[in-house]
């Protein structure tokens, strides 16, 4: 049953350097973790972000901030789909490589079949998965960009992932025009995308390991209150990355879950309290982050974009600068869908974790297989 | 000037009353539209809505207990009338001004504006 080993607290498992070789050759460990032993870079990330999320305490970190929310687009999607395109794009300018130059495209969306990534993806010809993972999709895609690249079976990667507050709202609850109020627990979808650039070489931090999250569903049904479903979730694969690895909260300088907000970050923190680990000042949310307190957004903020734009916006740059030298981001997804919620259908919820680390840290410090 | 205030109060009330089965309960706003015009039928069935209204005005029957009300009524109305077929003519007849401004100036509205949403 998914939660079972979070609840009992057991130890470890695994030990660094104890892994055995075996079918996977050390690319898998424990149960859940894979070890990328050729060290895929993060060559360049480029976030792009609503008006709402740049008047936010990050507003100055994102690459490109839109003074609308529709930038002369005719609806929502399409809004979204260039705030995709433009992240894409611009990450892989940033990286002085061409888009012809890159491998694969990576990404993915809130919306029904995908239709903002597909969108962007039919501008950009870069061969093309769609992926989706709710608002864990940057964790996901990431994942997947560092498998492809350290399995060479490509030199450069690209993932990405996109929200919109307006055609999120669309989707999953009532179009924005019908005013309808929001309660305190619900959170704010970001409109923003962030696009990450993974490389086989090069300069920038490098992606060592990634915990795949299982789907773990507490029964909660209420999709105004998406923060307690998925913080289960967050702990769960927290918790079974440091079995995993071998690794504690104090390994990392920061570990940053996708979109709880105010509401599950402390659930998530009470969660592995119990289980024996106690993240403390290096713990927080990208969900609480996006934006202050005073721009009514409820418990905080959520969505693909709420992720990728922090990840490739702030963390990034405190990847850059050393002030962070080694970072999980956990990204959190409620995967429900309109129809399973109208049929009573109780949340599942996932949570991913990848672990990005600069490049001195990973010589230095307890690397990973 | 006292007809102000009763409406005020009356009407304050019903959406008070609303605004907290939203904060209070899981209920979403369609399962709250639903419920008040049932609850707005019911009173009026008991017979108790006509006082409220004759205290509050518009401030009984402009909210959605309103139209409860209003549905009841000519149901009432009708079936004294028309014996019981007047349970199926009778809510419509009474509440026709508000159904049929409610879809022409939605169909206005929709050809004058764009949705934004």
């Amino acid at each position: 049953m998914p939660g079972q080993g979070l609840r009992e607290g057991k130890e470890p498992r695994y030990q660094l350097g104890l892994q055995p070789k075996g079918f996977t050759d050390g690319k898998k460990i424990g149960k859940q973790t894979v070890v990328f032993h050729n060290r895929p870079v993060v060559l360049a990330t480029a976030s792009v972000a609503g008006p709402k999320e740049g008047k936010g305490p990050l507003g100055r970190y994102y690459d490109i901030v839109k003074e609308d929310t529709l930038f002369g687009e005719r609806t929502w999607e399409k809004a979204e789909a260039r705030l995709l395109e433009e992240a894409a794009n611009l990450a892989v300018k940033k990286a002085n490589l061409k888009t012809q130059e890159v491998d694969y495209l990576l990404a993915g969306d809130l919306l029904n079949q995908l239709i903002a990534s597909n969108l962007a993806a039919r501008e950009i010809s870069i061969p093309f998965l769609g992926l989706y993972g709710a608002c864990a999709t940057m964790s996901e895609a990431l994942t997947l960009a560092a498998v492809l690249v350290d399995g060479r079976y490509g030199k450069y990667a690209l993932a990405a992932a996109s929200s919109h507050h307006d055609s999120a709202e669309r989707q999953y609850r009532y179009p924005t025009e019908m005013g309808n109020q929001r309660p305190p627990t619900a959170q704010w979808t970001v409109t923003g995308a962030g696009a990450a650039l993974v490389g086989a070489s090069g300069e920038g931090p490098v992606i060592t390991c990634a915990t795949v999250g299982t789907v773990v569903d507490i029964g909660l049904k209420d999709p105004n209150d998406m923060g307690s479903a998925m913080a289960p979730a967050a702990a769960e694969t927290i918790w079974q990355h440091f079995q995993d690895t071998g690794r504690k909260p104090e390994d990392y300088d920061l570990i940053a879950t996708g979109d709880l907000a105010s509401v599950g970050k402390g659930i998530a923190l009470d969660l592995l309290k119990k289980s024996g680990f106690h993240l403390g000042r290096n713990y927080t949310d990208c969900g609480v982050m996006v934006y202050d307190p005073s721009q009514d957004v409820q418990a905080g903020a959520s969505g693909c974009g709420c992720s990728a734009i922090v990840f490739a916006g702030y963390l990034m740059k405190e990847l850059a600068e050393g002030r962070i030298q080694r970072l999980l981001l956990v990204a959190t997804g409620a995967l429900l869908s309109p129809t399973s919620y109208q049929q009573g259908e109780s949340i599942p919820c996932i949570a991913h974790a990848v672990a990005v680390e600069n490049q001195r840290s990973v010589k230095g410090g307890a690397g990973i297989g | 000037m006292v007809d102000f205030l009763l409406a005020f109060a009356v009407g304050g009330a019903i959406c008070v009353a609303a605004q907290l089965v939203l904060d209070l309960t899981k209920l979403t706003p369609a399962h709250i539209m639903v419920l008040f015009v049932s609850l707005g039928a019911v009173v009026s069935g008991l017979g108790l809505y006509g006082p409220l209204v004759k205290i509050g005005g518009a401030g009984a029957t402009v909210p959605l207990t309103g139209f409860g009300h209003a549905l009841v009524q000519g149901m009432l109305e009708d079936v004294r009338q028309f014996g019981i077929l007047g349970l199926f003519s009778g809510g419509l007849r009474a509440t026709a001004v508000g159904i049929t401004s409610a879809v022409v100036f939605g169909y206005l509205m929709a050809i004058l504006f764009n949705p934004k949403g």
